[in-house]
């Protein structure tokens, strides 16, 4: 299969979830703030029952999907050599960030720009052109593969 | 007539079906990340690695793919939120409507432009390029990638101090 129709496939895939989320629960499918509101009613109220919620069910089936579909699709996940530092930094700030600005690369990209907002289209140019610069900056350093 | 005013239409979210729901959502979304190459950090590093079109002092080449992955999600998006308003609230029509689960849609209804959503963003940019995964993809490949045992704790603890800080 061409690489542009396996990754349309796969694009429209994850607007079909984002679908689902929406008419049956009523809200955006942004992973960060999914995965925050799993956890936080089970820090508030110090129970683990509260971690029984559609929330956690979807980043479940998030982790359990992911390490299906990895091992059937025979898809590589494996990045760039990086050492744990680099690694950790980059946990930091993707974390940090995503919540700071409200939302990552679902949350701002697949349903804020579906939703036609401004404000998420401002995000996406944002951590798009970031992430660009980041780029091309540690490919000129190395000289090697970003 | 009193006793009848007990709320009928209760949000069941985290019902039996609605943690089916989830589950079930969470599973297509994960399929759809694996199908599209949203866990492969070579992908992704090759979609940002747009300066090579330009120039060769950049090494390696583009790689165009994940805009692909963005169209075909935001089509399906569009048409999800056809009847939704940039604010949140439904158009005319479907002022009514509600959700399987539960009363209303809650949807973000911010339309401002404020300095977190632009340093936030910029800050997840530089880390999304550092350690090649957003947050979704990290977490659909955490079982796959031994590297990703350093980067998700580091994202989750983040996302908490985060919230904390955010209020």
């Amino acid at each position: 299969m061409h690489p542009f129709l396996q990754a349309t496939i796969g694009g429209l895939l994850i607007g079909l979830s984002s679908w689902l989320v929406l008419i049956a629960f009523g809200r955006v499918t942004g992973i960060s703030g999914l995965t925050m509101g799993a956890v936080q009613p089970a820090l508030e109220k110090r129970t683990l029952g509260a971690l029984l919620n559609w929330r956690t069910a979807f980043i479940a089936g998030l982790i359990l999907g992911g390490t299906w579909f990895t091992g059937v699709f025979e898809v590589s996940t494996a990045m760039p050599a990086r050492t744990p530092g680099l690694l950790i930094l980059a946990g930091i700030l993707v974390g940090y960030g995503t919540i700071r600005g409200s939302g990552c690369t679902s949350g701002h990209g697949v349903c804020g720009l579906g939703r036609r907002s401004a404000r998420s289209l401002v995000a996406v140019a944002v951590f798009m052109g970031a992430a660009m610069v980041t780029v091309t900056v540690r490919g000129l350093m190395a000289g090697g593969a970003a | 007539m009193t006793t009848a005013t007990t709320n009928t239409s209760a949000d069941v979210s985290d019902s039996a079906r609605g943690i089916i729901l989830g589950l079930l959502a969470g599973i297509l979304f994960a399929a759809g990340l694996v199908v599209s190459g949203m866990t492969d950090p070579a992908k992704v590093l090759g979609f940002l690695n747009i300066a090579a079109l330009f120039t060769d002092a950049v090494p390696g080449e583009w790689d165009p793919s994940l805009a692909f992955v963005m169209g075909g999600a935001v089509i399906v998006t569009l048409i999800a939120y056809r009847h939704t308003q940039p604010n949140g609230n439904h158009k005319d029509a479907l002022k009514t409507s509600k959700p399987w689960l539960t009363n209303a849609f809650v949807l973000p209804n911010r339309t401002d432009v404020d300095w977190p959503l632009i340093s936030g963003g910029a800050m997840f940019g530089v880390g999304w390029a550092l350690g090649g995964f957003c947050p979704g993809p990290a977490l659909a490949a955490w079982t796959t990638n031994g590297d990703l045992v350093w980067f998700v704790p580091a994202m989750l603890i983040s996302m908490w101090v985060s919230s904390r800080i955010k209020g």
